[in-house]
Order: structure tokens, then C-alpha cells, then sequence
């Protein structure tokens, strides 16, 4: 096909972009994937929770068996995020900074928390630890129980929430390279206060975007704790556990009510995600604009 | 750094091992049985397999289209939309589950409706590859998303210019640049998908050779006390992850070279 220079001009200006038809078609096919799969059924958990008053919503949260597995998981993940936090700063640095065997095994290890199912972490701990498992006779013999109790509950968590930190710093650290601790070293600042006062700064939103992620994860762990905490209503049933077993009982206002709890940190989740991801724009084009100017 | 490590061997290391261990403890014949020559287990995997399979493929289809929409388009609420994304990485399986069954059983908002034609979505194969596509669907749409951001504008002013329609520049210069993208995202949501529990549970109906996925059935061997059969179909489970591990990484070499 051979175009006048004129007419070549307008076809490419005009294949350069869908026609309406199509692209108004695409973006109600994605609107209505979005509600069908995400929009309905986070509709649908406020709604349930709600159906029969507040009265109602406020007393299936004040229940004895709700709070105390309010009390777990916000036990749970008060001790799980502040340790893999620091886990996830500290091994995040030593792979961004140093240049060390085994590296790459480090970095693919870590990631298996993400690709093991939760049920096999769950199995893998009672093997560990249940009544025949590899440690059985150095728990019988100093009278310790770990299966069924809340200990077990934070050691699935701690393996399940492990990578999330340490994934959002490493690209952060990498690209960030040495070149700026390494100025403040040479000016006499210590190892703490160059971490102070260069590093942190810099993974700052990465870091907070990781840790609230982690927190989300460990609030919302339920494959690997159904496995090993045994399900004992008011003593080792986590919020997730506890909607199941709402659920099961057909009290579904409750079980909503539950759900929209962990719903709303969810929902609190992606408004910081949005956020930082918006501060991180921000500084970029601030940084733009004063090598321009 | 050293402590790093020993958190590793400790938390990660230790636990592996001891399945490891345990595996190794079974004669071959005993796991052959246990893990897969069982007529229950095989159909567990069938399902696990072929359901995060049709989930993935799903999220294929209307993620691209979702990162297409978010990369190329503007329309009222899309940040909202943009950000409603990640909600399957925030929200608990646990949640997601109940508020699936509820919206897609019998009587349902949604379910009542396909139930006029008599299709049943909750409690059959359909509401366990719905569930599935629900947590996979973050992954496709943001894989895909940075592939798309980064096409140069030239390439397809180029095949415009050529005299390719826009149906042809699509099918012929875009779509081959985010293919790798494309299938890092599906294997991403697969690898999900396999693992999944939580939300599986409550929509499945969970009937034992019909809608019992494979995590279910290491449940169900805990319960029973059998731990030789538990410890076999996770041993089965985890190499299947590792394998998906090292795809993915393979994958993600691939398509930084196809970007050079």
C-alpha cells in the first residue's frame, strides 16, 4: 500500500489509538472484571456486617471468643513485624552492601515463604514439633508444648510474613549503591549514624510500604495457623480462624462483622501503598525539576 | 549479617530439612502410594492443577486487558481502580473466601442470577477457579503493567506509518514486547493459585474426588493422624513450588535479555 505523504500522516495519527467503540468496550470489560471479582465481594462483607444493626455489629466484636482472638493476632503480629522487620533491614543491607558467598542461594531462599503453600509450612511445623515430631522427647522432657498453643501461631507467622520487608528493600538498597554511606564514613561519622542519618532516610516509603504489607500478611494468616494452633475457640483462634468458624456456625453477621475488621486494614493497606507510592512520584519530580532549574 | 543468616537456617532451613528428613524416612514404594498412586490424591492434583490453571489463564485475559485500560486510557475513578489492584495482596484469604461463597452461591447478589439458568457457581469446580483468579489477579495486572509503560512510542508510530492497521501493530509489535511480562505474570498467579487454601475451603464444597483441592487433603491426612500421607503430598507440593520458583527466576532472565 503506497500513501501520499498527507494521507500517511493521517492514518498514523489515526491507528495510533483505538477507535471509542473499542476503547470504551475494553474499559467496561476491565470495570466489570474489577466489580465482579473485587469491588462486589468487598461491598458485600460491609453490607453483611451491617444487616442487622449496629447494635448487633458492635456486639459480635465484643464478644468474649472475638476479642480474644482480636488479642492473638494483634499479639501475634506485634511480635512477627518488628522482628522481620529488622530481619528484613539488616539482610537486605548485608545483600544490597556486601558482595558475600551464597548470596544468590540468601535471595531465592527468602523468597519460599511466598511460593510454599501455607498448609506445607503448617505441616512442616508439626512434623517439627507436634507430639512425634523430630523435637518430641526435648519437649517431653522439659514439659514444653508448642503445637496448639500461640508460640506455634507466631513461628508459622514469622516464617510466613518473612520476605515481605527484606523484597521491598533490596531493588531500594541495590540501586542506591554505596557511594553516599561511604562519604559519610569517610567523614567520621560512626556505622550507626550513617545508618541513621543516610540509609533509613533513603528506604524510607520502601520500608513502610514493606512493613505495613508484612503487617497485613500477619493479621491475615490462616492456611499455616488452621494447621497447627488446633482451633481451640478463645485461646488459639486468630480473627481469620474465628470468621471460619462464625462462618461454620451460620452466624454470618458475625463472621462479616469480623471480616470487615481485617477488610478495613486492608483497605487501610492500599491507602498507604497509594500514598507512598505518590511521595515516592513526588520526590522524583522534585529532584527533576532542580536538575533542570 | 550473621544473624541474618542464622534466622534463615533456623526459621527456613531447619523446618525444610525436617520434611526433608521425614520423606526420607518413607521407602519409595510407601511415598509412590502415599504422594501420588492414590486415586484420591491424583484427582486432588488434577483439580489443583487444572483450576489454577483456568484462574491464570483468566487473569491472562482480563488483567492484560485491566493494565491495558490503567496504562493507555483515562476514565473517572481509575486511580481508585488502580489502587483496588493489590487488594487480593491486603485482603485475608479468609475474607475473600466467605465473601465469594455468599456473593456466587445459590442466592447470592450474583449466583441468583446464573442459578435462573441453572448454573451453579459456589460449591462446584467454577467457584474454586473463581476464587483462584481473585488472589491471581494482582499479579498478571502488575507485570504487565511496567511492560506496557515502557513501549516506546516509536515502534508503533513506525508501524503506523508502514501502513499497519492497529489490530496488526498490536498483534504484531506490541504484544510479542510484553509477552515475556505476560507469562511471568500467568506463572506468578499459577504458583499462587497451587498453594492457596483459605478461600478454596469455603467455596469449594470440598467432596472428597470432585472439589477437594490438594492442600485440603494434607489437611484432612493431619486429622487422620496420618503423617507418613500428609508428609508425602507435601513433599509433592513443595517441589512443585521450587520448580515454579525457578521458572519464574528463568523467566525473568529471559525477558531482561529479550529486553537487550
Amino acid at each position: 500500500m503506497i500513501l501520499s505523504n498527507q494521507d500517511q500522516v493521517k492514518h498514523a495519527t489515526k491507528v495510533l489509538e483505538e477507535t471509542p467503540v473499542v476503547r470504551w468496550l475494553l474499559i467496561g470489560i476491565a470495570l466489570i472484571f474489577m466489580t465482579m471479582f473485587l469491588i462486589l465481594p468487598l461491598v458485600l462483607v460491609f453490607t453483611y456486617a451491617f444487616r442487622d444493626g449496629v447494635a448487633v455489629y458492635i456486639a459480635a466484636i465484643m464478644d468474649f471468643d472475638s476479642l480474644s482472638a482480636i488479642r492473638l493476632t494483634l499479639l501475634t503480629a506485634s511480635i512477627a513485624v518488628p522482628v522481620n522487620t529488622l530481619f528484613g533491614v539488616s539482610a537486605a543491607w548485608a545483600i544490597a552492601k556486601f558482595d558475600f558467598k551464597g548470596k544468590n542461594l540468601l535471595i531465592t531462599l527468602v523468597d519460599l515463604p511466598f511460593a510454599i503453600s501455607p498448609i506445607v509450612a503448617g505441616t512442616i511445623f508439626i512434623l517439627l514439633f507436634g507430639a512425634r515430631g523430630w523435637f518430641a522427647p526435648i519437649l517431653v522432657a522439659w514439659d514444653l508444648q508448642i503445637i496448639f498453643t500461640p508460640i506455634a501461631i507466631v513461628l508459622v507467622t514469622l516464617f510466613g510474613t518473612m520476605p515481605f520487608v527484606l523484597r521491598e528493600l533490596i531493588p531500594l538498597m541495590q540501586a542506591q549503591g554505596t557511594q553516599e554511606e561511604q562519604a559519610a564514613l569517610t567523614l567520621g561519622a560512626n556505622g550507626f549514624q550513617t545508618f541513621f542519618r543516610i540509609t533509613l532516610p533513603n528506604i524510607k516509603w520502601g520500608l513502610i510500604y514493606g512493613i505495613i504489607l508484612c503487617n497485613a500478611r500477619a493479621m491475615g494468616e490462616f492456611g499455616s495457623i488452621y494447621v497447627i494452633s488446633g482451633r481451640i475457640r478463645g485461646e488459639t483462634n486468630t480473627v481469620p480462624l474465628h470468621i471460619e468458624v462464625l462462618y461454620n456456625d451460620y452466624m454470618l453477621s458475625a463472621a462479616f462483622a469480623m471480616a470487615s475488621l481485617l477488610a478495613m486494614l486492608a483497605l487501610v493497606t492500599l491507602a498507604v501503598k497509594s500514598i507512598v507510592e505518590w511521595k515516592v512520584a513526588y520526590n522524583i519530580r522534585n529532584a527533576l525539576d532542580e536538575i533542570k532549574s | 549479617m550473621g544473624l541474618s543468616l542464622l534466622y534463615v537456617t533456623l526459621l527456613l532451613l531447619v523446618p525444610l530439612g525436617g520434611l526433608i528428613l521425614a520423606a526420607s524416612k518413607m521407602s519409595i514404594s510407601e511415598f509412590w502410594e502415599k504422594g501420588i498412586a492414590d486415586i484420591r490424591v491424583l484427582a486432588a492434583y488434577r483439580l489443583s492443577f487444572g483450576a489454577s490453571f483456568a484462574g491464570a489463564s483468566i487473569n491472562a485475559v482480563f488483567g492484560f486487558i485491566v493494565a491495558w485500560v490503567l496504562v493507555r486510557y483515562t476514565f473517572p475513578g481509575k486511580r481508585y481502580i488502580d489502587a483496588l489492584v493489590d487488594l487480593p495482596f491486603a485482603l485475608p484469604t479468609a475474607v475473600s473466601g466467605i465473601a465469594l461463597t455468599t456473593l456466587y452461591a445459590k442466592n447470592g447478589w450474583v449466583g441468583k442470577w446464573f442459578d435462573l439458568f441453572g448454573i451453579q457457581i459456589a460449591y462446584s469446580w467454577a467457584g474454586i477457579v473463581l476464587a483462584l483468579t481473585l488472589i491471581g489477579l494482582p499479579f498478571v495486572v502488575r507485570t504487565v503493567q511496567p511492560a506496557l509503560e515502557e513501549l516506546e512510542a516509536e515502534m508503533e508510530e513506525a508501524a503506523a506509518s508502514l501502513g499497519a492497521s492497529r489490530w496488526q501493530t498490536f498483534r504484531r509489535v506490541i504484544f510479542p514486547t510484553v509477552l515475556p511480562a505476560l507469562l511471568t505474570g500467568f506463572t506468578l498467579a499459577f504458583a499462587r493459585a497451587l498453594g492457596e487454601y483459605g478461600s478454596i475451603i469455603f467455596i469449594a464444597g470440598n467432596m472428597p474426588g470432585k472439589t477437594e483441592i490438594a492442600p485440603l487433603l494434607v489437611v484432612i491426612r493431619l486429622e487422620q493422624y496420618d503423617y507418613a500421607g500428609a508428609t508425602a503430598i507435601s513433599v509433592v507440593l513443595l517441589l512443585v513450588a521450587f520448580l515454579m520458583l525457578f521458572t519464574i527466576n528463568g523467566m525473568q532472565w529471559w525477558s531482561r535479555r529479550h529486553e537487550n
